[in-house]
């Protein structure tokens, strides 16, 4: 390592992965760039047209990119094991739907200028106040990111402050993400219960069922990503980084040489959960459509299992795990729908026994002898 | 015996005689003239249909009662295509299992379209329920008895006050006494007598019967116009009276009732909890695929009981072991095959165990298919238990919560009585020591596993009376599971018993005001708070060891 | 002489689990720039009171100051690290996964927010004093490896090495020598003997030959309270601490 500006540098366990990070920008230029070109200019006919169809599937592994970027902050860098992230991603995604909601206005089935169609289903006379300000964008955008940030915040700071840790966090994150589904079921919450929310017209005037908007989306979604990437890095590059892994790795160790860990953690805890919110933000105009599905502990659980497989503790890692676990499932479903769940189980069992620091671990131990 | 019926009965067993000879399935005369007054029943006007089932009370035929409480609770039919009268067993249900009326016996079933009620009106029935009554009350059988004075209470007239009457001076049970006299009681609040009223009062005023409460009730009630029945100040301040006494009682009585339903749900929670208490707080390991031995052990009941058709009852009997068995197994192959190699390591654990959930799932899709079955509940576990006329407790209630005191009480023998026992304790609290004395950790390990896991098959063949079973089964409880174990303290089983309970009663008690959702909700909650304030449960292990984690 | 001339000082520490008394009424005080050595056998409660001093266990009665200010049972642990006071574990724990350098730099003074760390740069003088900790553990060669590859001995070392980047007024150390060559140890109480003086340090050891050869002052612990103290040779022929410890 010969860069005299830092003398103490980043650690190599990092820089390992600069080169990879320099082809994965590059890539993810090249995808944004390459995505409305191939939508856009080359025509319907040509057999490497992009379907809207196929914008669509790749904009939504960005997203599960994303929350998998979220998820592994905190598991790979500061060992806190989430099962409750798509808790955060679905408040982004309900933030964003309810804009879009409001946006269909008089449009609805019932015509009801402001009600939208399920209150007015349930005979409701006028919007809940949690509803109001919600036709702005600026206003939603920002309750995207708040909501999601606020809730792990407080989360947070009661479990840290009384250090729960480990399988604990894990369990009571799941029962979160639990109460919260049995909560957006119910009717009264005022979130569409079962069915949540869908038939979303448009998004800042834009409809979003035209190919351009769908395009616009999907680069606004990559820009994030990598956006959400770069912010990553400079944390994990900083000492504040370097204090995360040693939590990770000597909790009370770091709390004696006088770091406020629980502070560290919350810190953390939170920003991870505006990824994780702003990537369900993304994710519903793409899907048209959010439910209290996506509250399930089994899609917090499955997102552990990205990161895992990409390789947690680095950054790519659950980048590239989002986007090979669900391309397989894309796949999976589609041609053996029987086979899904087999896979998904054998990839559980078999990276934690066989492959712990996933695919790139894999790559990094073969690119060099073990020390 | 007037001549006439004696030849009436030498002419029964002549034709009784004839019909032996001639008929495979005998039926007198006496039957096939019930049978035919019966049969009138199909057209008759509503004012005939009362003399019809007069006429068939004269007859005195065996099978009058049946039939006229069948017609009473609207469970007399006839079938479209040959117009035959048969009761059915419940007259909601589709298809209808038929009951001939003759025998009573079960006559096969068939849907609920290719048969016509009988139906009933309100002077009708009337009528009828004084005449069942009064078969009913001279039944041989005391539990019939009671019944029918508790269905004369709600419809008191001066009929029924006179057979009640007849009735008290030859009934010698003083339970039916008792119960009459109540009766009689309440009767005489309509009179216009005080004094008689504010004896009745101090009467009634023990019960906790609902229809006596609401015959009190009309007393005091104030009128549409304003007024008040009673005129008599007394009788109106002895009436309120007795109301608070009985509304006390009944209270207390629902109170109970609240305990009880949250003691039998607590206990589902500890059953579904005690095994997960032996892997993840004896072992610390973080078993994920717990839900889905518990549905193995549903699937098992389901599939003896298959076998075994006619023996519903013994088949749940087989299914315990055989769960304890299947599950396991399944439990020590997972432990040799994965956990084994992630001693340690709780969060990998964590995933490996729920990558074995999602395999288990999707292989009972693949041989039992997606929809749910369901798995019969024996008949003497759906009956209940009358404690007085404010409680009720019903069987499988009861059995659930025995059953489980069973299971834990077993488990506790083991752990603290057993050999194994003695080396799953010795290997938990310090397993290089107990290497150390001889004791075969990996064996040990394996052991607790399929003890632990044993008993998520047992909870399945208990869960598979409550509610359907499914694929997702085990998805549904992993949750509470997990939050009973870490609410009780991990590595407590004590503590995982008192925790469920007080889950449940606490969501029982939620339950009136928030409904079933927002409860459960409220105490998933509570426990997310608590387990901030307390991060080791109720009973945490304290002490050195506990302290370096 | 008051009390408050001490640099640390514990009165009627009462620690009890389920019942049972780790620290039975302990009382306690350390001179400014003393070496002092704790011994006593397993379960007399050195590690509790240690946990006490560095506020990982909270003390059922007692009282625990550092100097006149600091009142050690109302600060948390990072604050008591800020007040002057670092530890090193029985067990060596270092952050395995960062380099040396990184695990001296973490161990920093300063400003130790999130924030703070999150644009904090190493200046001129922190590498300088990075460099001489490196210097003074031996640990100049292995800067750049990650620590899990140190030696046992080295990682006590390092430990020790992250201590004195806080520059604290008082050191704990749990039993530094354990599972150390001879002439390691010999490293080691060299290092500590150079230590005291410009700070307190309080030392738990079992190894008797290596508590004689840095220890002036010796207190002896059993079941929780002090049963003993002095310099060694007066420790050795008190007969309560031969019954207890010695004497087995």
């Amino acid at each position: 390592m010969a860069n005299g500006s830092t003398p103490l540098g980043i650690s190599k366990f990092v820089a390992g992965e600069s080169k990879a990070a320099r082809l994965f920008f590059v890539a993810l230029l090249l995808l944004a760039a390459a995505v409305p070109v191939l939508n856009l200019v080359v025509p319907e006919s040509s057999p490497v047209h992009l379907s809207a169809f196929g914008i669509t599937l790749i904009g939504k592994y960005l997203c599960y990119a994303m929350l998998a970027l979220a998820v592994d902050l905190i598991w790979g860098y500061c060992g806190i094991l989430s099962l409750g992230h798509a808790a955060f991603f679905s408040l982004g995604g309900y933030a964003m739907g309810m804009y879009l909601m409001r946006q269909i206005g008089p449009r609805g089935v019932y015509g009801d200028p402001i009600l939208p169609d399920f209150m007015v289903f349930l005979n409701w006379k006028s919007l809940p106040w949690f509803w109001y300000g919600f036709n702005h964008f600026l206003f939603a955008f920002a309750m995207m990111a708040l909501v999601p940030g606020a809730l792990a915040t407080v989360f947070g700071w009661f479990a840290f402050r009384s250090r729960v840790t480990g399988v604990y966090l894990s369990i009571i994150t799941q029962a979160l993400t639990y109460a919260l589904m049995l909560a957006f079921f119910r009717n009264d919450m005022g979130f569409g219960g079962n069915n949540g929310f869908t038939d979303f017209k448009d998004i800042l005037g834009f409809d979003l069922h035209a190919d351009s908007t769908r395009v616009v989306l999907f680069v606004v979604t990559a820009l994030s990503l990598a956006g959400s990437y770069i912010v990553c890095r400079i944390i994990v590059e900083s000492r504040a980084g370097r204090v995360l892994r040693a939590i990770r790795d000597a909790e009370s160790r770091t709390r004696f040489i006088g770091y406020p860990v629980e502070s560290f953690k919350l810190w953390v805890f939170g920003f991870s959960a505006v990824i994780a919110g702003i990537a369900g933000a993304l994710y519903v105009p793409q899907t048209g459509i959010i439910n209290p599905g996506e509250f399930a502990p089994i899609n917090s659980i499955e997102a552990v299992i990205w990161v895992a497989v990409g390789g947690r503790g680095t950054l790519l890692g659950p980048i590239l795990g989002a986007v090979v676990v669900n391309y397989a499932k894309t796949w999976l479903t589609g041609a053996f729908p029987e086979i899904w769940l087999y896979a998904l189980g054998a990839l559980f069992i078999l990276v934690t026994l066989f492959l712990p620091n996933g695919i790139l671990g894999l790559l990094r131990s073969k690119g060099k002898p073990k020390a | 015996m007037t001549r006439l019926t004696r030849v009436r009965g030498q002419l029964i067993w002549l034709l009784l005689a004839l019909g032996a000879a001639g008929f495979a399935t005998a039926q007198t005369p006496a039957d096939t003239g019930f049978l035919a007054t019966l049969g009138e029943l199909r057209e008759a006007a509503y004012a005939d249909k009362a003399a019809i089932a007069e006429r068939l009370t004269q007859s005195g035929h065996p099978a009058v009662r049946a039939a006229l409480t069948a017609l009473l609770e609207d469970r007399m039919y006839y079938r479209n295509t040959d117009q035959k009268i048969f009761l059915v067993k419940n007259g909601d249900a589709d298809p209808l299992v038929l009951i001939d009326p003759l025998t009573q016996k079960e006559a096969g079933s068939a849907p609920a379209d290719t048969l016509t009620k009988i139906s009933t009106n309100n002077s009708l029935r009337h009528t009828l329920r004084t005449t069942v009554a009064h078969f009913s009350l001279s039944s041989p059988d005391r539990g019939v008895r009671i019944d029918a004075v508790r269905d004369v209470m709600r419809s008191l007239d001066e009929a029924t006050v006179v057979l009640l009457r007849e009735r008290l001076r030859q009934e010698s049970d003083p339970g039916v006494k008792e119960e009459i006299e109540t009766c009689l009681a309440l009767a005489s609040l309509e009179g216009s007598d005080a004094a008689l009223k504010l004896d009745a009062l101090r009467k009634l005023s023990k019960s906790v019967n609902k229809d006596v409460r609401n015959g009190i009730a009309k007393l005091v009630e104030k009128q549409a116009d304003g007024s008040v029945l009673e005129q008599d100040a007394k009788v109106r301040q002895a009436a309120v009276s007795a109301l608070d006494a009985i509304d006390g009682k009944r209270s207390f009585y629902a109170g109970i009732e609240t305990l009880f339903f949250g003691l039998s749900m607590g206990s589902v929670l500890v059953l579904i909890a005690i095994g997960l208490a032996v892997t993840f707080g004896v072992m610390g390991v973080i078993n994920m695929a717990h839900g889905e031995l518990m549905m193995l052990g549903a699937y098992t009941t389901y599939v003896i009981q298959s076998a075994m058709p006619g023996h519903i009852g013994l088949s749940l009997f087989i299914a315990i072991p055989a769960a304890f068995l299947v599950s396991g197994l399944t439990g020590v192959l997972m432990e040799r095959t994965i956990i084994r190699f992630l001693y340690g390591r709780p969060l990998e654990t964590l995933l490996a165990t729920f990558g074995v959930s999602l395999v288990l799932q999707q292989t009972v899709r693949s041989v039992f298919s997606a929809l749910n079955r369901s798995v019969i509940t024996p008949e003497w576990m759906s009956g209940s238990m009358r404690i007085n006329d404010a409680l009720t407790i019903t069987y499988n209630r009861l059995s659930i919560i025995i059953f489980t005191l069973l299971v834990f009480g077993v488990i506790m023998a083991i752990l603290k009585r057993t050999r194994l026992g003695l080396d799953i304790r010795a290997v938990s609290q310090n397993r290089s020591m107990a290497k150390a004395m001889g004791i075969r950790t990996e064996w040990v390990d394996a052991m607790t596993f399929g003890l632990g896991s044993g008993i998520a098959g047992v909870a399945g063949v208990a869960l598979s009376q409550l509610t359907n079973v499914g694929p997702n089964l085990g998805q549904a409880y992993i949750i509470d599971s997990f939050m009973v174990v870490v609410f009780g303290g991990v590595g407590n089983l004590w503590g995982s018993l008192i925790a469920g309970v007080s889950m449940g009663v606490f969501n029982q008690l939620l339950e009136p005001f928030a409904g079933a959702v927002l409860a459960k909700i409220v105490v998933l909650v509570c426990l997310i708070l608590f387990i901030q304030i307390r991060p080791k449960g109720l009973f945490p292990q304290a002490g050195r060891a506990a302290e370096d984690k | 002489m008051s009390i408050r001339d001490k640099r640390l000082f514990l009165e009627d520490l009462t620690v009890s689990f389920d019942g049972f008394k780790a620290l039975n009424n302990l009382t306690l005080y350390v001179e400014p720039g003393e070496l002092l050595c704790v011994i006593g056998p397993n379960g007399a409660g050195k590690t509790t009171m240690m946990d006490v001093i560095t506020g990982k266990t909270r003390p059922n009665a007692g009282k625990a100051w550092f100097g006149n200010e600091a009142n050690l049972l109302q600060l948390t642990e990072a604050e008591i690290v800020a007040a002057g006071i670092a530890r090193k574990f029985q067990k060596p724990t270092v952050f395995e996964q960062l380099t040396v350098e990184e695990n001296l730099e973490l161990a920093l003074p300063g400003s130790k927010t999130f924030l703070a760390a999150l644009r904090a740069v190493v200046t001129r003088s922190q590498q300088e004093r990075i460099d001489e900790v490196l210097e003074i553990t031996g640990l100049t060669e292995q800067r750049r490896l990650d620590a899990r590859i140190l030696a046992h001995g080295q990682k006590q070392w390092l430990e020790i090495g992250m201590l004195l980047m806080q520059n604290p007024e008082l050191l704990l150390v749990d039993e530094p020598v354990a599972g150390m060559t001879p002439h390691e140890i010999e490293r080691t109480a060299e290092l500590l003997r150079s230590l005291a003086g410009e700070h307190s340090v309080v030392v738990v050891e079992h190894d008797m030959h290596f508590v004689r050869s840095i220890a002036r002052r010796v207190v002896v612990l059993h079941e929780g309270q002090v049963i003993a103290e002095g310099d060694m040779d007066k420790v050795q022929k008190d007969p309560r601490v031969i019954e207890v410890y010695l004497g087995v």
